[in-house]
């Protein structure tokens, strides 16, 4: 109870800075849309491919956009915790009796929140675009449950490496050098059985891809609940691993000290 | 239990190889003002880290509160407020919002919370800023929040590291009425490190001189320079001047404090 309590209390740090911060919030909003509009505009063509079996393209870049931007977000988590360092907050924090699964919890669930309500940001957009989710409210929420785990999974990973390494640039670097890579090597922009046969291969132990493709199918397809059902259970072990590792990191700046 | 701290023999070296501490070792009593006096780079800050749970020696034992710091920090952590020497608060948030997140640190909720918040702003004289962001306060306002938050739980033991630093003589001034307030009213062991003699001076009743990772001196100001006066190998001269401390701390370290500074800081890189 206490430690929920405590995860929450850091939750609330983080929505707070961006409640009161009007230029921030507005990026965080607009971010999706911007994306929605770029890479639909982008990959209208795809559509026209032979052998393209998504449907409309809008059909078929929305839950690529939710998950791609779901990591992109999440992989900025590390940030606070390093201005935290710098700023003496953190050793502050470290030296009372929190528990320090809540210092990485409280951040990664912030970071939660933000993928939730850009989601559904891109999730109405595509709608007035001409989405058509046949996975109804649902697959909806099944999508941004996945898309979720997925953030969840990054934002972890970012506090970890943001705590080892402790310098804004090595954090911007790794975000830089993950994200787009890893969603080019999944579906998330592209169908499948269109790409190089060793992206497919990598694509199978690719999570961006875990998600994409459940995603897709929960939202936008006759959902096929055993491939959603194992993502869900693969992405949300990949979170609480991650989760787990970020909570030791602390443990390795303190031995650093 | 009367010893408030007891540390012995603690080692810590940092790669490649500083060796920050080189066996320090102290005791300090419970319900007493202790200063650790020494240059930047002496070790004091180690210590403190090392005290408070931050960072873990390589070798030696130490307890704080009656409690082992590497058998169980987290208790160690309930007994102790701890002030660094940088500021603590987060610079996003009110004085109001820092209290309370530091009270749920420590596990007090509700009304109590809110009780014990409202009633250390009015303390430490925050309350008409206590719903300003930190980043708007001026270096005292941010220093008094400081010690605020690392009363807020009602410690045993207080950790005041370079409390006075950066602060104007009169922001010093507030600040040590401050701590002797803390140890003559509610009975806190109150550790402080600190490199102006003066501060050690007037509110220590037990000091430890530190140098090159070592205690080199421990006792009351007044025991150092009695022993300084009464000693063998007293000053040149022979002149029956009483000695400051600053002559207590030539004597055990063979330089002048101001002048250890820099001497200090190329040890500790």
């Amino acid at each position: 109870m206490t430690r929920l309590r405590q995860t929450w209390q850091v939750t609330m740090r983080g929505v707070r800075v961006l409640v009161r911060q009007p230029a921030y919030l507005g990026i965080t909003l607009t971010q999706p849309l911007i994306w929605l509009l770029l890479f639909g505009a982008l990959f209208k063509a795809i559509a026209k491919i032979p052998g393209f079996h998504g449907g409309s393209y809008i059909d078929f870049l929305t839950p690529g956009i939710v998950v791609m931007l779901a990591i992109s977000s999440a992989g900025w988590t590390g940030m606070g915790l390093i201005e935290d360092i710098n700023g003496g907050v953190m050793d502050r924090m470290l030296a009372s009796p929190v528990w320090r699964g809540a210092l990485n919890a409280g951040t990664v669930l912030y970071a939660v929140i933000t993928i939730v309500i850009q989601s559904a940001l891109i999730v109405a957009l595509a709608l007035a675009l001409g989405a058509d989710y046949r996975g109804g409210v649902g697959g909806v929420a099944l999508l941004i449950a996945l898309a979720s785990l997925l953030g969840a999974a990054f934002a972890s990973l970012s506090n970890g490496l943001a705590v080892l390494a402790r310098q804004r640039e090595t954090l911007i670097g790794a975000v830089s050098a993950v994200v787009l890579p890893l969603t080019f090597l999944s579906s998330a922009l592209m169908q499948q059985s269109l790409v190089p046969g060793w992206i497919r291969e990598i694509g199978k132990f690719n999570p961006v891809n875990w998600a994409a493709q459940a995603g897709r199918s929960a939202a936008m397809e006759h959902i096929d609940w055993g491939l959603v059902g194992s993502r869900l259970a693969l992405l949300a072990a990949l979170a609480v691993a991650c989760g787990v590792l970020a909570t030791r990191a602390f443990a390795a700046y303190q031995r650093s000290l | 239990m009367s010893e408030a701290i007891e540390a012995s023999e603690l080692v810590k070296t940092y790669p490649p190889d500083v060796r920050a501490l080189d066996g320090l070792s102290l005791s300090v009593r419970t319900g007493t003002i202790f200063a650790l006096l020494g240059p930047n780079g002496a070790g004091k800050s180690t210590t403190v880290r090392i005290l408070t749970t931050l960072s873990r020696p390589d070798a030696g034992a130490a307890r704080v509160a009656g409690v082992d710091v590497l058998a169980d920090p987290t208790a160690v952590r309930r007994a102790i407020g701890v002030v660094a020497q940088k500021h603590g608060g987060d610079p996003e948030a009110t004085a109001r919002e820092n209290l309370t997140l530091q009270g749920e640190f420590h596990g007090i909720t509700g009304r109590e919370l809110r009780g014990r918040v409202q009633g250390s702003l009015e303390r430490f004289g925050l309350e008409q800023a206590a719903n300003r962001l930190v980043k708007t306060y001026s270096g005292g306002m941010q220093r008094r929040l400081d010690v605020a938050m690392g009363l807020l739980h009602r410690p045993q033991v207080l950790f005041l590291d370079e409390p006075t630093t950066g602060l104007d003589p009169e922001a010093r001034a507030g600040m040590w009425r401050e701590i002797e307030r803390l140890a003559a009213a509610e009975q806190m062991t109150i550790v402080l490190t600190t490199h102006y003699l003066e501060e050690a001076d007037r509110l220590a009743s037990q000091l430890a001189i530190v140098d090159r990772g070592r205690v080199v001196a421990e006792g009351s100001p007044g025991e150092l320079k009695a022993a300084l006066r009464d000693g063998p190998d007293r000053q040149p001269g022979g002149q029956r001047r009483e000695p400051s401390l600053e002559d207590v701390y030539l004597h055990h370290t063979g330089r002048a404090l101001e002048n250890a500074d820099a001497e200090g800081a190329v040890h500790a890189i």
